[in-house]
């Protein structure tokens, strides 16, 4: 094994494929790693006939590869056709260990003892990482496996399935699924309770165990596999088990430390962090390349065309134009002055800030998601409590924050190379102001998205971002005509700090004089009435905490503590009461907000003597509230069961208006004191389901709906990440006949979700649809709103916020 | 709080019964009505004697057919909830209010004049509709509590799925058991109806039911068995006391929600036969005019 190839790709995904096929094309001497005995395992290990989706649709494909939309078999076919003809050096159960060496000289360690020697090295190993081993004797004989393709293809077996995780989990269940395929499953994990899966995995799992259809072994380690069995260390002691075959879904490592260990850097600590690239994706280590999902594109088509730029850089190209350039020309067509696409760019970077810190490359990616767009002085961009979570930076011209809503005339400049619309970024909330452009000017809004992984990838932009956004929201929270320079004095004294569910950022009783403002997550304000913990109010993003003790002295009148992960801003008192005196609106802003808030708690207090277990009841259904997460909703489906009928017309009337699937389900959920929180969406101030979607499908809507656009492609990233369980991943059913033709003629299902069996009577729909993460959208666009909730005769669905529902309203139906 | 107010199209806070519908609009809506309906009717100077050929008997009639129509539409509009800012609460409210005013208005339309015809059946007809539409409010207003405590967090679905999984293992457990004994078993697995025809869920009476009848067939045979039999029996029997709790828990969802339903049966076929004997009406009078 002397050959030194000139360029070793590790990892045969779309982009490592696409690397080798265009190395073999250029008859470039190279060789192909792959840890398994088949290519793109990511794509291999996709659900049985997956429907694969080929997004963005503009972006053209660029690769000796060819990739179509279609289900995975189609699409795996065609890649290994593709590499047999392309002539790629493939080498199978090549599992890369650690890279050593430097520039023309790398020496690749695989995990059977070969070394590879090439000049360079291309890594395209994916985000998936390795799955955890067993590690007792015999977890390597053939019948341990760490995926399960298809549940069904298993029949009278004993299968012991490892991890108590949503994927052990959900393996477990499926095996289970069908009584006459007659297999004994047990379950079985390291831990006592299964704290890392989703609530209702974790619920089906314990309803199987109490049904007797599963065995479920917690606290349980494998110490011994054999052939047919398999030796278990419970609590109460060794136990040998039947076992046909062992499922191993402990979880993976990522392959983070396998890349940093090769010498290559990352943008950051943070767990999402990408390796530093180059233009031409060369990391911090010369000779090291990195593209695809690791360098953090996630999709096929980008993975593919970068596996073909890389090799072209390798091989001395210079003046590649990128596959995005049409996208990009098209989408900067509209604007004044005649650049090209470079200067364009360029134009960009060097204008906004917090562009500074880009690379041509990433200026690419990043304008491939976000907009450039022309105002003329007095055009409005956005109007206050629209909603819009993008953030927008001046690369020329200034505009005007509306400041004070009574009066248009009062506004504060934003000057060029600043950055607006921040505060929507941060907390996911409405604008606070409308903001006009000040004179003719060209602005770039950046996708809520796209700003976030922009502020992961720059050390520059984030820092400048927090710095605008704490001074921005602070100003936004006092209004009262201050500015930047008024705040000169406290900011440097702020002091940013992130608090825990339940953690209390004041006591009740406790000196102090220091401000809080509610950056990001929610406060509940609680005083001890009668030796109890009585809630008093709910405090959201975007408004502060601690202004009573800071006006009028004393001790905190009430506790403050965190309804969720929260971030907080502290003011110190000292500096801020100079503010206020010097700020005599200001001071009577919050004077009246005291009053208000004062009013609150005495209706509470008033109560507590009158109707003691009614001021009980009235905390103890916060409580409920907040733990259900209604903390971090913006928007949440409340059924009052002593009104709800149980008719199902909600669903129904959900089902009706959303291609026949119903995005609620009415019974399953919690309920407390006859309020019942069905599983419906949140609507989550900091939606989960956004983290890590690939084409970014999940967006935000103008009345701050949630919603997952037409370019889902169905990964189910986001069903996973949900902590609420709200989002199913399936596909429209066809078409039902109109209501009438039902209810005079009886034909099609009738109102609501169609039955299984409907479905599947129906004649195969010409095209294939996929499979497609559905979830509620608060109705976004119909006039009158949730159908949900117009659906119910009776009044007992209602959609609210949760700052309305925790208000006085909570405290007079516990009266009712 | 400090924030600006949300969003604009959303007025709700809290939840708020049909019943009392935006601070009972539709009974004072209604109330008004009857009120000038009556004060019209007093004060007419009707010839030769107030009846419903008059020009208020006319007005009175056409009012109350327009709104035994409408009424008629909530049935179609429960099902389309198209897009606009209305909900079908509000037409529920409008509706029971509404509804009950036609007693007013229909009974002073007749001038009081009935007989063995027609008229007097539509008359009759409507207020069965409207006996039947008061049932149903009254139990709207009570059985959704009872409802909501039977069930407490449990769905439909995992009530079904917990009585399948007994059965599967009293199934297993079955097993070792004699072919009398395993007869008794087979009672319980396959005879027994979860929520059987509409009488039984309407009154809840499943005193018959097939597990009980099992388990009580299981006693005389407990008390001769002995070893491996009397083990595998008593797993039975306690795995068919289960699911009689299970089968209780589900019946009493079944027919709680057959109570929420059954009075739609009374009142939605009477619409129908109201509408026809209301347009045998009008057609009739128009026809001996
Ligand atoms: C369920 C699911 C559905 C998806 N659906 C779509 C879709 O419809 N459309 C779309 O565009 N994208 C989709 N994606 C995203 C897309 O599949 C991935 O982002 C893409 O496969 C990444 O390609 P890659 O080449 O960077 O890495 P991968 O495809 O992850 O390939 C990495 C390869 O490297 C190998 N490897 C890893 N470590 C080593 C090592 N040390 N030595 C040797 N080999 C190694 C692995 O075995 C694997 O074959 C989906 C993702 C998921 C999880
Ligand atoms: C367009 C609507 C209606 C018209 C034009 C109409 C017309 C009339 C007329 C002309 C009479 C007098 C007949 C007579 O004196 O012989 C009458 C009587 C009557 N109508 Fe109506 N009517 C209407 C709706 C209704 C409705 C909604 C009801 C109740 C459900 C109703 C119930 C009666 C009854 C019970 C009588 C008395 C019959 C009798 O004298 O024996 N009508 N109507
Ligand atoms: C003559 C007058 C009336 C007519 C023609 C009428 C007709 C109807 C119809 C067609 C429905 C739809 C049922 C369905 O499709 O599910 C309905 C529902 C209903 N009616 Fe009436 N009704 C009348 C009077 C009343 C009155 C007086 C009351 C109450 C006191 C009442 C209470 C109700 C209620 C509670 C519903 C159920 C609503 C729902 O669950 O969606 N109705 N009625
Ligand atoms: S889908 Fe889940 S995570 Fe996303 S907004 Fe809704 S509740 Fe929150
Ligand atoms: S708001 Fe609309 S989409 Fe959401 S659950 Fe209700 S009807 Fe369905
Ligand atoms: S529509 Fe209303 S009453 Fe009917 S099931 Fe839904 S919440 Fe209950």
């Amino acid at each position: 094994m002397s050959e030194v190839f000139r360029i070793a790709i590790v990892g045969s995904g779309p982009s490592g494929l696409s690397a080798a096929a265009h190395a073999a094309a250029k008859g470039i001497s190279h060789v192909l790693l792959e840890k398994t005995d088949h290519l793109s395992d990511t794509i291999f290990r996709y659900q049985k006939g997956k429907h694969v989706m080929a997004t963005p649709s503009l972006l053209v494909l660029r690769s000796d590869c060819d990739f179509a939309a279609g289900k995975r078999e189609t699409v795996l076919a065609q890649w290994n056709a593709d590499a047999e003809k392309a002539g790629v050096n493939v080498r199978y159960k090549a599992e890369a260990k650690a890279i050593t060496g430097a520039k023309g000289d790398f020496s690749i360690a695989l995990t059977n003892g070969d070394v590879i020697k090439a000049e360079t090295v291309v890594l395209a190993i994916g985000t998936q990482g390795n799955p955890n081993l067993m590690r007792c004797e015999g977890g390597d004989l053939p019948h341990v496996q760490y995926t399960l393709d298809d549940p069904a293809a298993y029949i009278d077996e004993h299968i012991v399935v490892f991890g108590g995780g949503d994927a052990g989990i959900e393996n477990a269940l499926g095996l289970i699924a069908d009584q006459a395929q007659g297999n004994a499953v047990t379950l079985v994990d390291r831990n006592a309770d299964f704290a890392r899966a989703k609530d209702a995995n974790v619920k089906a799992l314990l309803q199987a165990r109490d049904t007797g259809r599963m065995t479920v072994m917690s606290e349980t380690q494998a110490s011994l596999v054999e052939v047919g069995w398999v030796t278990l260390e419970t609590p109460q002691g060794a136990s040998r088990v039947k076992c046909d075959r062992i499922i191993a879904r402990m979880g993976s490592a990522p392959p983070r430390k396998f890349v940093e260990d090769a010498g290559i850097a990352f943008t950051s600590e943070a767990r999402t962090a990408f390796p530093q690239l180059s233009p031409t994706f060369e990391t911090t280590a010369p000779g090291i390349y990195v593209i695809g999902a690791l360098a953090g594109y996630p999709l096929i088509k980008h993975c593919m065309n970068q596996g073909h730029d890389v090799v072209e850089y390798i091989n001395g190209a210079t003046d590649l134009k990128p596959a995005d350039e049409p996208i990009l020309e098209a989408k900067l067509a509209g604007l004044p002055g005649k650049l090209s696409v470079t200067q364009w760019l360029e134009f960009l970077r060097a204008r906004v800030e917090i562009l500074y810190g880009l690379s041509p490359l990433q200026m690419r990616e990043f304008l491939l998601d976000s907009d450039v767009r022309a105002f003329h002085a007095g055009d409005v961009i956005f109007e206050r409590n629209g909603v819009g979570t993008s953030l927008f930076g001046i690369a020329q011209g200034s505009v005007k924050v509306e400041i004070d809503p009574k009066n248009p005339k009062i506004t504060v400049p934003i000057p060029q190379g600043s950055i607006f619309g921040e505060v929507g970024l941060i907390s996911g909330r409405r604008r606070g102001a409308t903001v006009r452009a000040g004179e003719d000017c060209i602005v770039v809004e950046i996708p809520r998205t796209a700003a976030l992984k922009l502020m992961a990838q720059v050390a520059e932009a984030r820092e400048t971002v927090n710095r605008i956004t704490t001074e921005r929201q602070i100003l936004q929270i006092f209004k009262s005509g201050l500015t930047p320079a008024d705040l000169a004095e406290v900011l440097p004294m702020a002091e940013m700090m992130e608090v825990k569910p339940g953690q209390p950022i004041m006591t009740e009783g406790d000196e102090g004089d220091d401000l809080f403002i509610i950056r990001s997550g929610s406060m509940v304000v609680e005083k001890s009435v009668g030796g109890k913990q009585v809630f008093l109010s709910y405090v959201p993003a975007g408004s502060y905490s601690g202004e009573m003790a800071l006006l009028d002295g004393g001790p905190r009148t009430a506790t403050v503590k965190a309804a969720i992960r929260s971030q907080v801003v502290r003011l110190p008192g000292e500096p801020f009461r100079r503010l206020l005196a010097k700020k005599p609106e200001l001071a009577n802003r919050m004077r009246a907000e005291v009053a208000s808030r004062r009013k609150v708690n005495a209706f509470v207090e008033g109560r507590k003597d009158n109707f003691r277990g009614v001021a009980d009841m009235y905390s103890s259904v916060a409580s409920f509230l907040i733990d259900q997460g209604i903390g971090e909703a913006t928007d949440v489906l409340l059924i009052d069961e002593s009104l709800c009928v149980g008719c199902d017309n909600c669903e129904k009337a959900c089902a009706d208006s959303h291609e026949g699937l119903s995005r609620l389900n009415r019974e399953a959920g919690k309920t407390y004191a006859k309020i019942h929180v069905p599983t419906s969406c949140r609507h989550c101030e900091h939606p989960y389901c956004m983290t890590d979607c690939p084409p970014n499908a999940i967006q935000r809507g103008p009345d701050g709906e949630v919603f997952i656009s037409d370019a889902c492609i169905g990964c189910g990233n986001c069903q996973r990440n949900c902590p609420y369980d709200v989002i199913q991943m399936d596909k429209p059913p066809p078409e039902k006949p109109g209501l009438l033709a039902w209810m005079l003629f009886g034909m099609g299902p009738g109102p609501g979700e169609p039955d299984k069996d409907w479905r599947e009577k129906q004649p195969k729909e010409a095209v294939e649809k996929g499979k497609v993460a559905i979830k509620c959208d608060m109705c976004i666009g119909k006039a009158g709103g949730p159908a949900c909730v117009r659906a119910c005769p009776t009044g007992a669905a209602i959609r609210v916020s949760p700052e309305e529902f925790l208000s006085v309203a909570l405290m007079e139906r516990g009266q009712g | 709080m400090a924030r600006a107010a949300q969003s604009k199209r959303r007025k709700t806070s809290t939840h708020e019964s049909f019943l009392r519908h935006r601070g009972f609009l539709f009974l004072k809506v209604s109330t008004i009505l009857c009120i000038g309906v009556v004060l019209a009717y007093v004060f007419q100077d009707a010839h030769p004697r107030p009846s419903g050929g008059t020009a208020l008997g006319y007005a009175l009639g056409t009012l109350g057919a327009l709104l035994i129509v409408w009424l008629g539409l909530l049935g179609l509009r429960k099902r389309a909830i198209t897009d606009g800012p209305y909900s079908l609460k509000a037409w529920v409210s409008a509706h029971v209010y509404l509804g009950l005013s036609l007693i007013v208005i229909a009974t002073l339309h007749t001038g009081f004049h009935f007989g063995w015809n027609v008229h007097t059946l539509a008359y009759g007809l409507m207020l069965l509709v409207i006996a039947s539409g008061a049932v149903g409010v009254w139990f709207y207003a009570t059985l959704p509590k009872a409802l909501s405590d039977n069930r407490g967090e449990t769905t439909r679905k995992q009530m079904l799925a917990q009585i399948h999984a007994l059965d599967e293992q009293i199934h297993e457990a079955a097993q070792p058991l004699a072919r009398v004994d395993a007869d008794i078993v087979r009672l319980s697995l396959e005879k027994t109806d979860i929520g059987g025809g509409f009488w039984r869920r309407l009154f809840g009476y499943y005193g018959d039911c097939a597990n009980l009848r099992a388990i009580d067939q299981l006693e005389p045979a407990l008390a001769d068995a002995k070893g491996r039999e009397a083990v595998a029996l008593r797993k039975v029997e306690e795995l068919m006391r289960r699911k009689a709790d299970a089968l209780a828990l589900a019946r009493r969802q079944i027919h709680i929600t057959a109570l929420l339903e059954a009075w739609l049966f009374v009142h939605v076929p009477s619409t129908f036969a109201l509408l026809a004997a209301l347009t045998a009406h009008i057609v009739s009078v128009f026809l001996y005019w």
